[in-house]
């Protein structure tokens, strides 16, 4: 019935549908195997995409040819460009989806996709003969057989519902869990966890006082998230602000006795970042008030997300205090939040590539990784895609460094530190955020994944090339052309700014700080007269790269120094046990981790710099 | 990181103290430029390799340091098949870590322990099996270096430079959190407060590092008299110390008429031994002279090690002995000397009340240096112990003076940053350099701290 696959991805979420289109866009024959044809791409939890540090890596993902970018950029109602008033390390692009146009427009990019077969069932387990992944086995009882098989069960696997003192199996509100998976890789000697992670409830707008909260529309000029020619988003829906107020703590309180956060029924650990209400309460019982923010599920639907009010208490205290919050005092509840446990395998138990250590060609990618976020799972899912690919082909596998990507980030935080609570990226994460912008993610990822052979990377391959000369072009005029006092001295007064005695170069000019190139082209205009020719992007980066060029110059000199330890291969199963002249805990940890470069290695904690001088003695260089 | 080839090292590579001459070794790409451009005398860039020239060493200010010899080796032919110069100065400390110190300022990173040999089996020069000692002495002597560094501060130093460094994480976080959630209604880092707290940690490390150029330490180390009876074994204790003949020894009681003086390194703390003249009625003019400075270098030291032959010597005798020469009022070590002609003594012998005790007697045999580190190791113990010595042996350690120069001017652009009002994201990052400086020197290097510090104080996520 089935033919043999090179790769098959079960979970059809955000990791798994990037997986799919990964492996299929290098060339793979793929099978995307789903518990249900109707909930692939779902947006579980906030129907939104983006975000300090997520927006990075979302158009980091489209630089690498995925698909989350252009989904976004379909689907959207509304689009910020964050901490604007930051520098330009810092700019993240967030949207608000249709949720059901997003799972819409991604099920139908897959379909168009010849390399992509589908399958409805229920994964019971993985085929596994000479300690590598052949493929899977369903419950139904048939047996697919692939090259490598790629995991992506997100909350699924043993997933446990709780809402108050009720608990029920489920992998999402209204869905089984799957079960088999968990137990098998326990006896193959993988070793799982449990995390917990929660959702707010759903309300009916029609039942919102919109006037009594606080209006939050989009950017008046949004861009978007993919390189590609995706549509501009035009008629934006606004969100809205609301608080929470002493009686509405008051109320959740009376629920605390019976929340399983709190009676110790949930053991799974949650993230500190994005607490339930109930957390917040207890953890920072002086603050009187928390922000919530009001979002819409979708344009043709009344459903809506309150974010920032995550619970598991009982259903009626959830309503109880809703309907205390100002704007809320009528409202209806679709559905009540819920907390969710689910089991999930400690990432150090992982390569680079994402495969695992234990079964060669299983790659897991996403929440199974310990990730919280859309964003997380859909980078990984992307990676482990392409990896798949390349081991079944026998080709190098593809990482990305630290200093390459917030991608390159995570999944190394991932594999050599692990994580104890669902992993979600920051900005502070990463030791070179200046070089990792949103603005250049196509210029530092698209020729590594062209260079690799994945499908249709030329076209955006020329892009790219064609924006470094603009850029370049734009950095050599304001580095040749100066301008007179009198031609900028009335731009600097206004500004505060020291004024000019004698002709200078633009670009000292740009280079103070509060002068940007907008202000100045419109205060000058032979620079206007110039920069007309160019796209608006361009100008920006290249603005960019003027700015900011000691602080970028600082960040390359650190990556230079750092990339001299990640050229440094390890050998494959080195016995580090046999190096007396490590510390007991690094020679634990090494073993343990198998890092494959010496950079890796100087990551694992306990590892020290004195280690490190030692385990390059015996790499013998 | 230390493993980092594309740096040019600098290191002693003489023993420490005083000795006629002290050769600093330079490897590296740079060596041989940065050289140049404090040595006057052949341009070295132009020299051929495996030659040896004369010049003067110059600081920024024109000022010469030291008149010395440059010994330059052009990779592949050298120890570390890369580009050496060696300099033979003078063998003052002052001098050679004052040369040091300037070319620390020029970008020259201080060696780690074994470098130069881990440079030499990198590039090809070693085998594996010269190879694994070196690896064992990077491994036994980098874990004791922080603690090591950590002691030598202790007089309150250490303290202030961690709790001022935690102050700086907090500021960090508090930036990290208006950069990383910024949607939220977080608060925001007071910047006048930032810019004060900078301000703070820059005075502390200006004073460290004044501590450092300055310091009694450096110049003249901690002055040890080595004081006691004619013929109680002084000489024979300082030339143990010191692994050297120094001073002339013989049986005769009065061999040192005059003081001698040399200087010994424990653990990276400077001692300036004083061996002096035996204490006793002066019968003839030359002694009664040299009881004289005798006396006065007891009245000037910080330390006495006062030395006794435990075959001619009573407690009771001791005791007035100390008394007569005002010795109580110094920190003190008693050592039974000549304990191998005694074996049974006992030191509890010696005690007396609280200020004759286990704490500061110690038995030897100097002539057969039994006990000898266990002296040096009191004596370490005597100097950390006591806050008002710490104040000025704080820097001794050009590591820590190379992290202080970098954490002061990462401070520095912090401090120009906030007052340019550049966005937060860019004083992050110059924050993130300081704190990995000021952990170099605390032995605690952790991007960690900052997420961990913004969940457990703010309340963030939706």
């Amino acid at each position: 019935m089935f033919p043999k696959y090179d790769v098959i991805v079960v979970g059809a979420g955000h990791a798994g549908c990037e997986a799919a289109i990964g492996a299929a866009n290098m060339g793979s024959k793929v099978l995307l195997v789903t518990m249900n044809m109707q909930t692939i791409a779902q947006m579980s939890c906030n129907p939104a995409m983006g975000g300090v540090a997520k927006g990075q890596i979302i158009r980091e993902v489209d630089a690498l040819g995925g698909y989350s970018g252009i989904v976004t950029d379909w689907s959207m109602i509304q689009f910020r460009m964050l901490n604007k008033s930051k520098g330009p390390a810092m700019w993240s692009p967030r949207a608000q989806s249709d949720r059901m146009a997003f799972a819409m427009k991604w099920r139908s990019l897959l379909e168009h996709h010849s390399n992509i077969d589908f399958w409805q069932e229920m994964v019971k387990g993985i085929v596994v003969k000479n300690g590598q992944a052949r493929g899977v086995r369903t419950g139904m009882g048939i047996e697919i057989e692939s090259k490598s098989v790629i995991l992506t069960n997100g909350t699924f696997l043993n997933g446990l519902i709780h809402i108050g003192e009720k608990h029920f199996g489920g992998g999402r509100a209204g869905e089984k869990a799957a079960e088999g998976i968990t137990e098998q890789l326990q006896e193959l000697g993988f070793e799982s966890g449990r995390m917990k992670t929660g959702t707010p409830p759903r309300v009916d707008g029609r039942s919102l006082h919109w006037n009594r909260m606080e209006l939050q529309p989009g950017d008046p000029q949004p861009t978007k998230f993919s390189f590609t020619d995706t549509p501009l988003l035009k008629d934006q829906i606004p969100c809205h602000i609301t608080y929470t107020s002493k009686k509405v703590h008051e109320i959740l309180k009376t629920g605390f006795h019976r929340s399983p956060m709190f009676n110790g029924r949930i053991r799974g650990q949650g993230p500190r970042y994005c607490p339930s209400i109930e957390d917040k309460i207890d953890r920072f019982a002086d603050r009187d008030r928390h922000q919530l923010f009001v979002e819409p599920e979708g344009r043709d639907t009344c459903e809506i997300y309150v974010n920032g009010f995550s619970s598991s208490l009982p259903e009626e205290v959830q309503y109880k205090a809703l309907r205390q919050i100002r704007g809320f005092e009528d409202a209806k509840m679709f559905r009540p939040g819920y907390a969710i446990e689910y089991d999930y395998f400690p990432p150090v138990q992982l390569f680079p590539n994402l495969e695992t250590k234990l079964v060669r060609n299983l790659f897991f990618a996403g929440q199974i990784n310990g990730t919280t976020g859309y964003e997380e799972a859909a980078c990984q899912g992307l990676m482990a895609g392409i990896n798949a690919h390349q081991k079944i082909n026998d080709k190098a596998p593809f990482i990305l460094k630290r200093s390459d990507a917030y991608i390159g980030v995570l999944i190394d935080d991932l594999i050599n530190k692990g994580t104890d609570e669902p992993y979600r990226m920051f900005t502070s994460r990463a030791e070179y955020r200046i070089l990792l912008r949103q603005d250049n993610a196509d210029i530092r990822l698209t020729p590594l994944v062209t260079e690799l052979g994945m499908n249709a990377m030329n076209i955006r391959m020329h892009r790219v090339i064609e924006k470094k000369a603009q850029i370049q072009k734009i950095r050599k005029y304001f580095s040749k052309t100066s301008i007179t006092p009198d031609q900028v001295n009335g731009y600097l007064e206004r500004l505060g700014s020291a004024l000019i005695s004698q002709k200078v170069k633009l670009k000292s000019i740009l280079s103070r700080p509060h002068v940007d190139i907008s202000g100045l082209r419109k205060a000058v205009p032979f620079i206007e007269n110039e920069l007309q020719q160019f796209v608006e992007e361009d100008v920006q980066s290249a603005e960019i790269y003027i700015k900011y060029e000691g602080y970028i110059q600082k960040e390359k000199d650190l990556v230079e120094k750092m990339n001299r330890l990640e050229s440094v291969n390890i050998k494959d199963d080195f016995d580090f046990t046999s190096l007396g002249s490590l510390s007991a805990e690094a020679r634990e940890k090494l073993n343990k981790i198998q890092p494959r470069t010496i950079g890796q290695a100087s990551r694992i904690s306990g590892v020290s710099p004195a280690d490190i001088s030692v385990l390059l003695v015996h790499m013998g260089r | 990181m230390q493993t980092d080839l594309s740096d040019t090292i600098i290191a002693l590579s003489t023993p420490p103290g005083i000795g006629a001459i002290g050769i600093i070794r330079l490897s590296g790409p740079k060596a041989i430029k940065l050289v140049d451009q404090v040595f006057f005398g052949r341009n070295l860039t132009k020299v051929e390799g495996n030659t040896v020239h004369y010049g003067k060493i110059k600081d920024e200010n024109d000022r010469i340091l030291d008149e010395c010899m440059a010994t330059v080796f052009r990779t592949p032919k050298s120890y570390t098949r890369e580009d050496v110069v060696e300099l033979s100065c003078h063998g003052s400390p002052y001098i050679l870590n004052q040369v040091i110190q300037l070319l620390i300022r020029m970008g020259i990173r201080q060696a780690e322990p074994g470098e130069f040999t881990l440079r030499a089996f990198l590039n090809g020069q070693l085998d594996l099996s010269q190879a694994e000692a070196v690896a064992d002495l990077i491994a036994s002597d980098s874990s004791a270096s922080h603690d090591l560094a950590m002691k030598q501060m202790r007089g309150g130093f250490s303290n202030e430079i961690q709790r001022l460094r935690q102050e700086l994480i907090d500021f960090a976080s508090l930036i990290e959190l208006e950069l990383d959630f910024a949607e939220e209604d977080v608060q925001f880092a007071d910047r006048t407060k930032l810019k004060a707290l900078v301000e703070k940690i820059q005075g502390v490390i200006r004073q460290l590092l004044s501590s450092f150029q300055l310091g009694n330490v450096l110049k003249q180390g901690v002055s040890t008299v080595i004081a006691g009876k004619p013929n109680a074994g002084k000489s024979t204790l300082l030339n143990a110390m010191l692994q050297e003949e120094r001073a002339i020894v013989s049986d005769i009681a009065g061999t040192t008429r005059d003081t001698i003086e040399a200087t010994l390194n424990i653990e990276g703390i400077q001692f300036r031994l004083i061996d002096t003249a035996g204490i006793r009625d002066a019968r003839d003019k030359i002694e009664a002279f040299g009881v004289e400075r005798t006396m006065e270098a007891i009245q000037a030291s910080t330390i006495v090690l006062y030395v006794i032959d435990v075959i001619e010597t009573s407690q009771q005798k001791l005791i007035e002995e100390l008394k007569a020469f005002n010795i109580q009022n110094s920190k003190f070590i008693i050592v039974l000397n000549k304990m191998d002609l005694n074996p049974y003594t006992k030191p509890e012998d010696y005690y007396s009340e609280d200020w004759i005790t286990s704490d500061n007697v110690i038995t030897t045999s100097a002539l057969n240096k039994m006990n000898i580190d266990y002296l040096k190791e009191q004596l370490f113990n005597l100097v950390i112990s006591d806050k008002s010595l710490m104040d000025h042996t704080i820097v001794s350690n050009s590591r820590h003076y190379e992290a202080l120069t970098r954490a002061a001017e990462s401070l520095d652009a912090v401090d120009s940053g906030l007052k340019t009002g550049i966005s937060s994201d860019f004083v992050a990052m110059d924050i993130r350099q300081a704190l990995h400086y000021l952990g170099e020197i605390t032995g605690e290097i952790s991007t960690d701290d900052l997420l961990g510090n913004i969940f457990s104080k703010f309340c963030i996520g939706k």
